[in-house]
């Protein structure tokens, strides 16, 4: 019997040779801490890892990750990451992406990615603004947002990324915070549990961008904030939340609302159901601050991927002519006729 | 094989002994109809049939954009030519000797192209009053006289095909649609054509594929209807043979330009012993490639049909970047999508093929007609400094040989290759004779799995890290992908270190770079074999000419040369880099001419990077040039014939002639 030795990493075998160029106090510096050390207790070698970024803050990513990486063009990364993992499927393909990069100049890019149920793991910063540009209002910045290009307040209505992801069709999708002050950091689990996934995860990350949008999300990440205004979810459990954890999700008609669990039990609340599409999608629309936002995981199931059926309708066919075609085979088919001297 | 019990007349058959029987060189036949009337198939019938008996063959195909248009209008008019002989042939004619047309718009958008005597074959049914009106006809010009100088065969087709169905208990519109093959059938009697061919397509078409025997057997039924009607009708006075082509010999099957660029995509991947991965999304007259393509699981090839241009030109950089043979299909409006992923590829230094089968623009332009004008966007429609390697096909066959010939130069130069076809050699078809298959040269791809540099600053003896920037001989980078131990490293859009391939933003570095990427794609010229010249290799008059005119321009040049001018062509394959000897060939001669289909865009290339006033002929009418126009516009640059150099001169061997196999990069 023999053994073979896997590999085993800290999360510094993750980190490459570039420094880091973040600005000091970004939401980003935590979120790469988590990502190398997740990656660090997962089994895959390091060297079949690619992530594959756009265009922004979020984008710079692969340079500081020791794997295989490519920094591409803005909201580009879902169609290269299609390319790369229907020609490698054995390889880790990750996607960092913002809410500019992914939603706006590469909205289409990603919902064809989800719908195809391409088995990548896409990790959505979003922060609610344009941070490389400078400061500019994004598709998740709320309406009367004064920011550089709207002085006088944003006139659009901002998009709900969960909700887009379960409208492409989804068979991951979760949620978690770069910080969490109040000592319940969900990211690792997070995370792991979207590289377990086989299909497209999608995780929706809120990150402060302390310069151009500081204490956006602070209603979900601070120490006495962050357990009255989050809800964590999990498969199979009542939907309860606050510090005192006295406080649950029901369910009213067609709606959510927030009951107190004084006088109202917990079988009697919202059970999260990740396999439940209609679960997951009054999930989504739960906003702050008439509702706690969930964060963990909010949709997971099973579907057919988009490389395994490339791989195997190629397998197949193989098998159904008896072997790979050659290129005598080739040319020389159809109608062919000889002229001889 | 057929099905059929019954035999089949062909041209040795008794029967075809009722007529006289007139022995032709060549016949340029245009079928034309409503875009519905079925005409593409049974140009594409005839063709086939002819491939096989032997004659030499080229094709045209000119269909509207939209499916179906309103029946009967000349916007709907769409039409098939094919030029069938025994000597060589180079383009599908200038003009036709027999039209047949359907309707009254197919008769008038394209009567001034028959040659005067020619036969035109009318479906009579089909000229009633309203799509005479609808055709821009104040009368009937089947009985007015106005085709006085034709040879006018009007036929109730329709109502003869319906009779001859009428007990196959199929309804009306089934056997409306079956009179095209009544039309084939009556045009292979007058042609003395096999009718074998067409009737396995039906069977195999409609009985096995479609599953509708019925069908099949209708079809049959009416294309021998059509046969026998030219057979006993006494409709025409003589019959026509045009024999067998004097072709090298060797095995030929007829090829499509989009088939052979397809089947020239798999042959390379193959011989890289890799994978092809065609990005696509469909855009006409591209999406054969992606449809030919999607057959060939077997071969490894993986077809992603993707959610728009941009994607596809990134998926196609993925793919590369993951180490397979990338390559995606578009035309003109899809290159300029893809320019900026494009330029990515450019920038990370990764292979990749582009083939963009030109159509008619600016914008959505002429979908379904040719053009040659997106040259200069192949060549500069890039932000900053962008080079591209650019190949252009010349012939429905030679996409076979661009298309492994791209995949060669893009690995071993690490460099994205735009192969330019166009819609006319798309879809236009000829007798392709086959390669033998052991005579391909493998195309050779080492990944790197190794150290390749020793910084001093790491441990270790010897190489002790992985730079992906260092240049080999070729000035190329290598190739490490994803998965291979130790090797990691990140790439992208930035500006990247010279060696480390790390963000750099010092300036001179950046020239440097910008540089090298132009310095390693002037280096495949290097490589490239010496130009072949056409005809006179000095003189007064040197020809340039690219991609699908040189059809045209091959046989515009042997007529120059047969009435004694002294001028030589140069057909490139190679745009960019253009070949090292190109300058010493202009300079010999007095006068440089370079006919293009847009306003002369290779022009601006020549003119600037010689200094030579090099003088364009420029159509952009969506169709390509004619024999005739190229002579008449060339021989009005020349002066006037030597005296006793009227000979009739062949170009001598090696001179550019051979349709299938020019010479590649060594």
């Amino acid at each position: 019997m023999t053994t073979v030795e896997l590999p085993t990493y800290k999360p510094k075998d993750f980190a490459s040779e570039q420094e880091v160029r973040w600005c000091p106090g970004c939401g980003d510096y935590a979120i790469l801490a988590a990502v190398r050390k997740v990656l660090a207790d997962m089994s895959a070698p390091k060297e079949n890892y690619v992530f594959v970024s756009g265009i922004g803050c979020s984008s710079r990513f692969p340079y500081y990750m020791g794997t295989y990486g490519l920094h591409s063009i803005h909201g580009r990364a879902p169609a290269l990451a299609t390319g790369i993992k229907s020609t490698n499927p054995d390889l880790q393909v990750w996607i960092v992406t913002g809410d500019g990069d992914g939603l706006s100049i590469g909205g289409n890019h990603l919902l064809h990615v989800i719908r195809r149920n391409v088995d990548v793991n896409i990790l959505l910063f979003n922060n609610r603004i344009y941070g490389l540009t400078k400061g500019q209002y994004s598709p998740t910045s709320e309406r009367g947002k004064k920011t550089k290009s709207s002085p006088f307040g944003s006139i659009e209505l901002p998009m709900k990324p969960i909700a887009f992801a379960l409208g492409a069709g989804a068979t991951f999708v979760a949620r978690c915070t770069d910080v969490n002050r109040g000592g319940m950091n969900h990211m690792p689990a997070v995370l792991k549990a979207a590289a377990q996934h086989k299909g497209t995860s999608f995780v929706e990350i809120y990150q402060d961008c302390n310069v151009f949008n500081h204490a956006a999300f602070f209603y979900a990440t601070e120490k006495d904030e962050a357990a009255e205004h989050t809800v964590y979810v999990e498969h199979g459990k009542p939907m309860v939340f606050g510090k005192a954890r006295d406080k649950g999700i029901r369910m009213n008609g067609m709606r959510p609302e927030v009951v107190s669990l004084e006088h109202i039990s917990e079988s009697d609340l919202l059970f999260h159901n990740e396999k439940e599409l209609t679960v997951s999608q009054i999930l989504a629309q739960m906003t702050h601050p008439e509702h706690p936002e969930p964060v963990g995981v909010l949709r997971n199931v099973q579907k057919p991927t988009y490389e395994g059926q490339l791989t195997f309708q190629i397998d197949s066919t193989i098998e159904k002519f008896g072997g790979e075609g050659t290129i005598e085979d080739l040319l020389y088919s159809g109608d062919t006729w000889t002229v001889s001297e | 094989m057929s099905n059929e019990s019954e035999s089949v007349p062909d041209h040795q058959s008794p029967a075809a002994g009722s007529s006289p029987q007139e022995t032709l060189e060549s016949v340029v036949i245009r079928f034309c109809g409503d875009s519905g009337d079925g005409m593409q198939l049974t140009g594409t019938q005839f063709t086939n049939t002819s491939a096989m008996f032997g004659n030499d063959i080229a094709t045209f195909p000119d269909y509207p954009a939209e499916i179906r248009a309103p029946a009967g209008t000349l916007p709907g008019v769409s039409g098939f030519q094919v030029n069938f002989a025994s000597n060589d042939i180079y383009t599908p004619g200038d003009t036709v000797q027999v039209l047949v047309a359907m309707n009254p718009a197919g008769l008038n958008a394209n009567v001034a192209d028959v040659d005067p005597g020619g036969i035109i074959i009318a479906n009579a049914d089909a000229f009633t009053s309203g799509n005479l009106k609808k055709a821009g006809y104040a009368s009937n010009p089947l009985e007015d006289g106005t085709l006085s100088s034709y040879r006018v065969f009007p036929v109730p087709i329709s109502r003869l095909c319906e009779e001859s169905l009428a007990d196959t208990g199929l309804g009306a519109k089934a056997i409306a649609q079956a009179k095209n093959m009544f039309t084939l059938g009556l045009v292979y009697w007058l042609y003395d054509r096999p009718m074998d061919s067409t009737i396995d397509y039906l069977n195999s078409y409609f009985g096995k594929k479609k599953n509708k025997p019925e069908l099949a057997e209708m079809n049959v039924k009416a294309l021998k209807a059509g046969y026998y009607l030219g057979e006993t009708g006494e409709l025409f006075v003589n019959r026509y043979h045009v024999p067998k082509a004097k072709l090298a010999s060797g095995t030929y099957r007829k090829i499509s330009g989009n088939e052979a660029t397809a089947l020239g995509l798999i042959t390379a991947s193959r011989l890289a012993n890799s994978e092809l991965v065609y990005c696509s999304y469909p855009i006409t007259p591209a999406s054969d490639i992606l449809h030919t393509l999607c057959f060939y699981k077997h071969y490894h090839v993986k077809t992603l049909q993707l959610e728009d241009e941009i994607a596809a030109m990134c998926g196609a950089v993925g793919a590369a970047y993951a180490g397979g043979i990338a390559v995606t299909g578009t035309s003109g409006p899809g290159l300029a999508l893809k320019s900026e992923a494009l330029g990515l590829a450019v920038m990370a230094e990764l292979p990749v093929v582009i083939v963009n089968v030109q159509r008619g623009g600016p914008s959505t332009g002429l979908p379904t007609k040719t053009e040659q004008a997106d040259l200069l966007q192949a060549m500069w429609g890039r932000n900053g400094e962008c080079p591209a390697i650019v190949l252009a096909a010349r012939s429905p066959s030679d996409c076979f040989d661009l298309a492994i010939e791209s995949i060669r130069l893009a690995v071993r130069y690490m460099s994205p290759v735009i192969l330019l076809t166009d819609g006319y050699v798309a879809n236009g078809a000829e007798p392709w004779q086959l390669p033998i298959v052991d005579q391909l040269e493998p195309i050779e791809i080492n990944h790197a799995s190794e150290f390749n540099y020793h910084n001093d600053e790491l441990d270790g003896d010897g190489n002790n890290c992985y730079m992906p920037y260092l240049r080999d001989e070729n000035e190329s980078r290598p190739w490490a992908i994803p998965g291979t131990p130790k090797l990691e490293h990140r790439i992208g859009g930035l500006e990247k270190d010279a060696l480390s391939g790390n963000v750099s933003y010092t300036p001179d570095n950046h020239e440097h770079m910008v540089r090298q990427r132009a310095s390693k794609v002037n280096r495949v010229a290097d490589s490239l074999p010496p130009t072949e010249i056409q005809g006179e290799q000095s003189g007064d008059l040197l020809i340039i000419g690219w991609g699908g005119t040189y059809g045209s321009i091959y046989s515009a040049t042997n007529k120059l040369l047969q009435a004694g001018h002294k001028v030589g062509t140069v057909h490139l394959r190679y745009i960019n880099p253009l070949p090292n000897d190109l300058g010493d060939i202009i300079k010999r001669f007095k006068r440089v001419a370079i006919p293009e289909l847009n306003l002369g865009q290779l022009s601006i290339m020549i003119r600037s990077k010689y200094l030579v006033d090099a003088v364009g002929i420029n159509k952009v009418k969506g169709k390509p040039f004619l024999v005739a126009e190229l002579v008449e516009q060339l021989s009005a640059l020349l002066p006037a014939p030597t005296a006793g150099s009227n000979g009739v001169k062949e170009p001598s061997a090696g001179s550019g002639k051979t349709k299938s196999q020019a010479a590649v990069a060594k």
